[in-house]
This record gives structure tokens, C-alpha cells and sequence, in this order.
């Protein structure tokens, strides 16, 4: 068995796995909630959790690799989705994703800036169908975008993480 | 004295007609409403500022509101609620006023002061935010084109209640289907109500509800489930996640109706993780039913009990199949298994389970309550009742409707949906997402059922149906779907995973103006192997885009292959750029921008450009201060 690192707090894993078994969940609910908390799955989280669930390691990480959402890379602190559902597809929605990896230098399967700040990705449908083409940022629908107002919302993000930072 | 909502729970039928009784009181006694949409796209459009921001006007100004509905209504209180989806989401944010009915469109956080004043104080309509086309306003709701000619009934709620408040539910007769289920039918007779409506399950296949519902109460006694697929993961279709987020009750009360007539007593909704909205009202929605004792141990003060739990997919498109679903709420990678024997048998942790979807379980209260003859009087006889469909595209009116099943295609695109975008030609429109089809102009008078879909291969799905205007690439179109089917393929089984990946290939070589003689014919070769043999239902329906945009558009396929020329202009690496002699200056200005020296001509002479050497990097286009460089 790998040792624990001892820079990483365990005590956050062991409370999700303590609410999880209050409610009955399974190892993707409690892979969600340890994502929510890290933006991603730490590699510390898989010999940790194998140990206390007396599951395999590599069961665990079937799970997480089969699953769009779980990330074994870390993501920026404001994860932007386009979405390239149908609607949006046919509404245009890839310039919009070609002006936002562009304006973050992102090339090729690049999906996250090197300072963690922005991750750039694509989502099939987010059900708001009606107002395509659509961005999220940590979730918060942006409707009817084009690349241009892409490029205006990035920069407000910009701003926004700035002026967090300089407060 | 009746009993308080607040203090204790409701234990028997008269307790919940009592509680029911009190609460259509106090929302009848309620005259005036604004009900904002709180759905996901009104929401983006700041819909909940509104909402705050009303109430605090009211406040300013000292006018009596109420954001709940009372036991002891004092009349003249103002209703402010959060509501479902209106469904007319392109106008968004929408604001209805009661008792008028108006609809307000567009609504900003500027607009509040005016509408208190002016509607809710004086009674007046608000013009300029009053829906208006041709020169025409229509002040109320019901007048609007795109809903005078839909049929709400399972979305009879949604815009109407607060979506968040079990009281409003009760109070619109909520739960008279499962009091009348539990206290005058007994489990046959519900059984043998469904089977006579002919439900036919809306997440796509059409299997009809009443004979899965037979097959999971003849397993012999024991543990069994109920479990609703939330999991709409269809790129264009957004009913479900409209019902769970509107009318969370009603979808509740069906489930609990089925599980009743089964003998489950444990139910599981799986939700897409794209839908946090709706996860966070059912979970509102299910703590208020157990705080009331709707949902838990003696319902009623029956011996019927039954406990809901939420499931949040984590993003897999193959988990909308059942039994891949099965396995996702047992924690594991969501991947089909080999059938029989069937979900009503060896459902999740293998025990007899009926698996339905949303729509499909928010058509049981409505069936129950109003029989079976009521429902088949609605569409035609082997597909009765309506359809939500999602409305999107290249479409006047994007949004949610309901509609009478059989309600032909035009009647959906121009009547309700208002014909096509910026006046221009109709084209196709994609049904049933990426197991669906094409229908085209000459469908335009076909009757949307299950049936008559499925005989000019296309299918209902659940209900997304894509518009696509003349400057849509049918080729393009179909390597989309390719594209999302292969990305979603689980991999578990030879013809998905590699025949996809075979498939894309072919139709990305073909947008990209590599394609070869022989190409359709391998794609169809491909369809037809998959369609027979892959493992699940999504893997044989995975090729259904392509048969059906070669069989309507075969002239595009050959357009791309032999002409090297995309029909509608779509496809970038068949656009040829050219310079228009009569306009060109001669300024040299796109000579010098080219990044690789296409571009040649003297000085005040019509530059040319040389096709063989361009890369239709679309520089030139941009720069030219006279637009004399063109694309066709």
C-alpha cells in the first residue's frame, strides 16, 4: 500500500465518506463531493479511499475515468463551458470555443492556462436549449453568446480574479 | 381544528383533504400573483434578482405580499412565486400577472417599479413589455400563437405554481391521484387503468407503461424499485429537466402511484449533473413531502411506504439506458449489459424494476385521476396523450411545448414555433437526437407519433426536435452526432466503439473535402453492421443520422465527395475565396496579410488569388477595407 502524503488534509475525505454513508451513496456520489471540494481528484484520494471503503484502487479508478466529469487533472478556478449541444451547434457555438482558447492561449488539447486560473471545455447539452448558444462559468448560464461577448466575459473574469487577488 | 402543515403530519385521507382544502382556499383567495419563471434560462437572465427585487419594492411601498401561501390568507396580500418553466424561453425573463393572465416579456430589474404600479396597483398593461408581433400586441398569455395552440397538460403547472412549495402543489389538487390510487383502486386496477390508456414510455422506445408496470408486480414479492430516468442526455432536448424543475410533485406522485401498484418501496430519480437546478428543487421537493408525511412509512396511514433518493449522474450520455443506469446507482462504471434477462426482472441490484422517464411518470396523476377513456381521447389510438418536445434551433419561438401526440410537424414549426429564423428556408429538422432521424419538407404534413416516425425512420426520442434553416450542412450535421455518439461510446462492445470510430473517420475525411468514390457506400455498410449487432439500444440507433441524411440528402454527401463544393456553405475547408474584380482597389493590403503568398496582382489592378496555394485561413476577408474578397 502507498504511504499517505503528508501534505494532504485526509480529514476532508473522511467527513464525505462519513456523510456519504448517512445517505446511502456510492463511490460516485462520494467522488463527487471530494471533486466539488478539490475542482479535481487528487492521486491521494484513490489508495486513501481504497483502504477505508476496502475497495480496489483500480476499481475506484474504473469509476473515475468513466465518468465525463471526473478529473484526474486540476482545473482552473473558473471552469467555462461551451456548450456544443445540438442547438447550440447548429447556433454556432464552436467559434465561440475557438475565440476562448485563442484569447487563453490554449492550443491543440490543452484545456486549462498554466496559472490554474481558466479551464476551457465543451459540454454535449445543458438543457437551456432556448437560449443557444450557451457559456457556463462554475456553473452560471451565460445565454445567446457570440464570440465576441465571449471575449467581454473573459475579461470581466480577468478583472474579477485581479481585483480578489489585490484585496 | 384542521391541522397545520408546518406542525404535523398529514395521517390520513381526510387529513390530506382537510390540508388540500385549506391551502385552494388561501391560493384561490389570493387574487393577485406575480409568478416569476424561475426555470434555468429565465434564471440566467437574472430572474431571481426580479423576483428579490419585487419584494422589496412591495415592501417600499407598503404593499402586502406574500411569498407562501397561508393557512389564514389575508386577501388583498400580493402572491410572488418562483415558477417552472413558461416554456417561451427565448423571450426570457417572463413575468405572469394574475388575475389578468399577462404575460410580460424581457423583463429587466429596471422594469419592476412600473409593473407595481402600473399592473399590480392600477390594473394597467405594461405595453411595451406585452408580447408583439406584426405590429400586434397580445397582452395575455393565452393569446400568444405559440401557446394558443399547444395542449398543456403534464406542463398544466409549470409557469402557474411555485415550483419550490409542496402547499401550492396540495393546492391545485395535488396528490388526489395517489389519495384516490391508495384509498378507492387496488393495485390491479391501477395496473389495468395504465394499460387501458395505452402510456407508451416517453423517454423514446414508446414501450407501453401498463404492461412493464404488469411485469414488475408479477415477480414474486420482495424488494423491488422505481426508477425514474432523468438522465436526458439527448444534445437538444430539455423537457424532463423542465417537469423536474416546474412541477417536481407531479413526477413524485407518479412514481409513488407505480411503486404502489408494484409493491415497491424504494425509489431512485437519476439527474443528469448538468441539471443542478433540478436536483436542488427535488430535493426541496422530496424533504417537504417527508416533513408532511407524503413520502415515508404509512403514507396516509396506510400500509404503503415508500422512500425517494436522488442519484446525480456524473456526466455519461450511455447512462440513459437502463440498465447502464442501474449500474451507475450501484456505483459503478455505467455500461450496458447483455438483455434478456430484462430491467423488469433483474433491474437495479437485480430485483424486478420499472424504470421509467419523467414525462412518462408526470402522465400517471393526470391518468389516474381522469381514467383511462379521458387520456385515449387525447392523440391517436397507438399513441395517445401529448408530447413535450424542446423546440431549438433555427426557430422563431425556441422553447418548451406540449402538444397533442399526432399533431403534424408543420403545425409544431410554423404555427407554434413561428416558422423559420430571419424568414429563411426550411431545411430539415433532427428528431430524436443522436438515435434519430431527418425530417425534411416532404414530412411536413406527417403526424408526430410513434409510429408514424418510426416508418420513415426517424424516432420521437424524447423529444428534442432541431430545426435546421437552408445554411445548415447536412454532412456536417451527421459527423456532429457521429462525433458525439463515438465521444459517449462506452466501449464495452466491438461494433460502438470501433465502428464509430470508423464511421467518424469517413465523415470527417468527406467535411474536409478528402472524400473518396465508395464512401457512402461504406458508411451505410458500417450503419447496417452496427445497427445489427451492437449491445444496446444507443450503439444500434448510433448510425440512424447518417441512413437518414443520406437517404434525404444524398445530393450534399456527392456534393462534398466528386465537386469538392459544400451546398450550403458550411464546411471551411471547401470554401473557396476569391477576389471580385470589379470591387478590388488594387491596395495590396491582402498581398501583404497572406501568410503564405496566395494572393499576387500589380498595384491599382484587381489582385488575384491563387486557389491552389490558399489555405482559406479567412485573413483577407477580414482586412479588405472595400469587401471586394468573397466566399462561395
Amino acid at each position: 500500500m502507498q504511504e499517505q502524503s503528508s501534505s494532504f488534509d485526509y480529514s476532508v475525505i473522511d467527513d464525505i465518506v462519513e456523510a456519504q454513508a448517512a445517505l446511502g451513496g456510492s463511490i460516485i456520489a462520494i467522488l463527487q463531493d471530494v471533486q466539488e471540494q478539490f475542482r479535481y481528484l487528487p492521486r491521494e484520494v484513490f489508495p486513501y479511499l481504497a483502504n477505508k471503503l476496502k475497495i480496489s484502487q483500480a476499481n475506484i479508478y474504473s469509476v473515475a475515468t468513466f465518468y465525463e466529469n471526473f478529473s484526474l487533472d486540476p482545473k482552473g478556478e473558473y471552469v467555462i463551458k461551451v456548450c456544443d449541444g445540438t442547438a447550440c451547434h447548429v447556433r454556432k457555438s464552436i467559434p465561440i470555443l475557438e475565440r476562448l482558447k485563442k484569447e487563453l492561449g490554449l492550443i491543440g488539447d490543452q484545456h486549462t492556462t498554466p496559472d490554474l486560473l481558466f479551464t476551457v471545455e465543451t459540454v454535449s447539452c445543458l438543457g437551456a436549449c432556448g437560449l443557444a448558444p450557451v457559456v457556463t462559468v462554475n456553473d452560471k448560464v451565460y445565454p445567446a453568446m457570440t464570440p465576441d461577448t465571449a471575449t467581454e466575459l473573459l475579461n470581466s473574469l480577468k478583472k474579477e480574479a485581479a481585483d480578489v487577488q489585490t484585496a | 381544528m384542521s391541522k397545520q402543515l408546518s406542525t404535523e403530519k398529514i395521517q390520513s385521507r381526510q387529513d390530506l383533504q382537510a390540508i388540500r382544502d385549506i391551502y385552494t382556499k388561501s391560493y384561490e383567495a389570493e387574487e393577485k400573483k406575480i409568478l416569476v419563471c424561475a426555470g434555468t434560462g429565465c434564471i440566467s437572465g437574472g430572474s431571481l434578482e426580479i423576483y428579490q427585487r419585487f419584494i422589496n419594492l412591495m415592501k417600499e411601498k407598503g404593499i402586502a405580499c406574500a411569498v407562501e401561501l397561508e393557512e389564514e390568507p389575508h386577501g388583498d396580500a400580493v402572491g410572488i412565486k418562483q415558477c417552472g418553466c413558461h416554456g417561451f424561453c427565448e423571450m426570457g425573463v417572463l413575468i405572469r400577472i394574475e388575475p389578468q393572465g399577462y404575460l410580460y416579456t424581457k423583463v429587466k430589474i429596471e422594469d419592476c417599479e412600473e409593473i407595481i404600479d402600473k399592473t399590480i396597483v392600477a390594473g394597467e398593461l405594461v405595453e411595451r413589455l406585452a408580447y408583439t408581433k406584426d405590429g400586434q400586441v397580445y397582452a395575455r398569455q393565452d393569446d400568444i400563437p405559440f401557446y394558443k395552440k399547444q395542449t398543456r397538460l403534464v406542463l398544466e403547472h409549470c409557469g402557474l405554481i411555485d415550483a419550490t412549495s409542496i402547499k401550492e402543489y396540495l393546492s391545485v389538487g395535488g396528490y388526489t391521484a395517489i389519495e384516490k390510487a391508495l384509498f378507492d383502486l387496488n393495485r390491479d386496477d391501477i395496473i389495468t387503468t395504465i394499460s387501458d390508456s395505452n402510456l407508451r414510455g416517453r423517454g423514446g422506445g414508446g414501450f407501453p407503461a401498463g404492461r412493464k408496470w404488469a411485469q414488475v408486480k408479477s415477480q414474486p414479492d420482495g424488494q423491488k424499485y422505481v426508477v425514474c430516468n432523468g438522465d436526458e442526455g439527448d444534445p437538444g432536448a430539455f423537457m424532463d429537466r423542465s417537469i423536474m424543475e416546474g412541477d417536481p410533485h407531479r413526477m413524485i406522485e407518479g412514481m409513488m402511484i407505480a411503486a404502489y401498484a408494484c409493491g415497491a418501496s424504494e425509489g431512485y430519480v437519476y439527474v443528469r449533473a448538468e441539471y443542478p437546478m433540478a436536483v436542488q428543487r427535488l430535493r426541496t421537493a422530496i424533504e417537504q413531502a417527508e416533513a408532511v408525511g407524503i413520502l415515508g412509512d404509512n403514507i396516509l396511514g396506510t400500509d404503503f411506504s415508500f422512500r425517494l433518493k436522488i442519484n446525480r449522474g456524473a456526466g455519461a450520455f450511455v447512462c440513459g439506458e437502463g440498465s447502464a443506469l442501474t449500474a451507475s446507482i450501484e456505483g459503478k462504471r455505467g455500461m450496458p449489459r447483455v438483455k434478456p434477462p430484462r430491467t423488469v426482472e433483474h433491474g437495479l441490484w437485480d430485483k424486478p424494476t420499472v424504470l421509467n422517464n419523467v414525462e412518462t411518470f408526470a402522465n400517471v396523476p393526470l391518468i389516474i385521476e381522469r381514467g383511462a377513456d379521458w387520456y385515449k381521447g387525447i392523440g391517436p389510438d397507438n399513441s395517445p396523450g401529448t408530447k413535450a418536445f424542446a423546440l431549438t434551433g433555427n426557430i422563431e419561438n425556441t422553447g418548451l411545448i406540449e402538444v397533442p401526440m399526432g399533431t403534424t410537424l408543420k403545425e409544431v414549426l410554423f404555427d407554434v414555433g413561428g416558422g423559420i429564423r430571419y424568414g429563411k428556408k426550411f431545411k430539415a429538422v433532427q428528431i430524436g437526437g443522436p438515435s434519430g432521424g431527418c425530417l425534411t419538407e416532404k414530412h411536413l404534413d406527417l403526424p408526430l407519433d410513434f409510429d408514424s416516425l418510426k416508418k420513415v425512420g426517424a424516432m420521437i426520442g424524447s423529444g428534442g426536435l432541431v430545426v435546421m434553416d437552408e445554411d445548415t450542412c447536412m454532412v456536417e450535421v451527421a459527423r456532429f452526432f457521429m462525433n458525439f455518439t463515438q465521444n459517449e461510446s462506452c466501449g464495452k462492445c466491438v461494433p460502438c466503439r470501433e465502428g464509430t470510430k470508423l464511421m467518424l473517420d469517413v465523415l470527417e475525411r468527406i467535411v474536409e473535402g478528402e472524400g473518396r468514390d465508395g464512401d457512402i457506400d461504406m458508411l451505410l455498410e458500417l450503419a447496417d453492421t452496427i445497427s445489427s449487432t451492437a449491445l444496446c439500444g444507443l450503439g444500434k440507433t448510433a448510425p440512424s443520422p447518417v441512413v437518414s441524411t443520406i437517404s434525404e440528402f444524398r445530393d450534399e454527401y456527392d456534393a462534398h465527395i466528386y465537386e469538392k463544393r459544400c451546398p450550403a456553405g458550411e464546411c471551411s475547408k471547401l470554401k473557396s475565396i476569391f477576389i471580385e474584380p470589379t470591387e478590388c482597389k488594387g491596395c495590396t493590403k491582402c498581398a501583404k496579410l497572406c501568410p503564405v503568398g496566395a494572393i499576387s496582382g500589380k498595384v491599382k489592378e484587381p489582385f488575384t488569388i491563387d486557389p491552389a496555394v490558399c489555405i482559406k485561413c479567412g485573413a483577407c476577408l477580414d482586412a479588405c477595407p472595400f469587401g471586394a474578397i468573397k466566399e462561395a
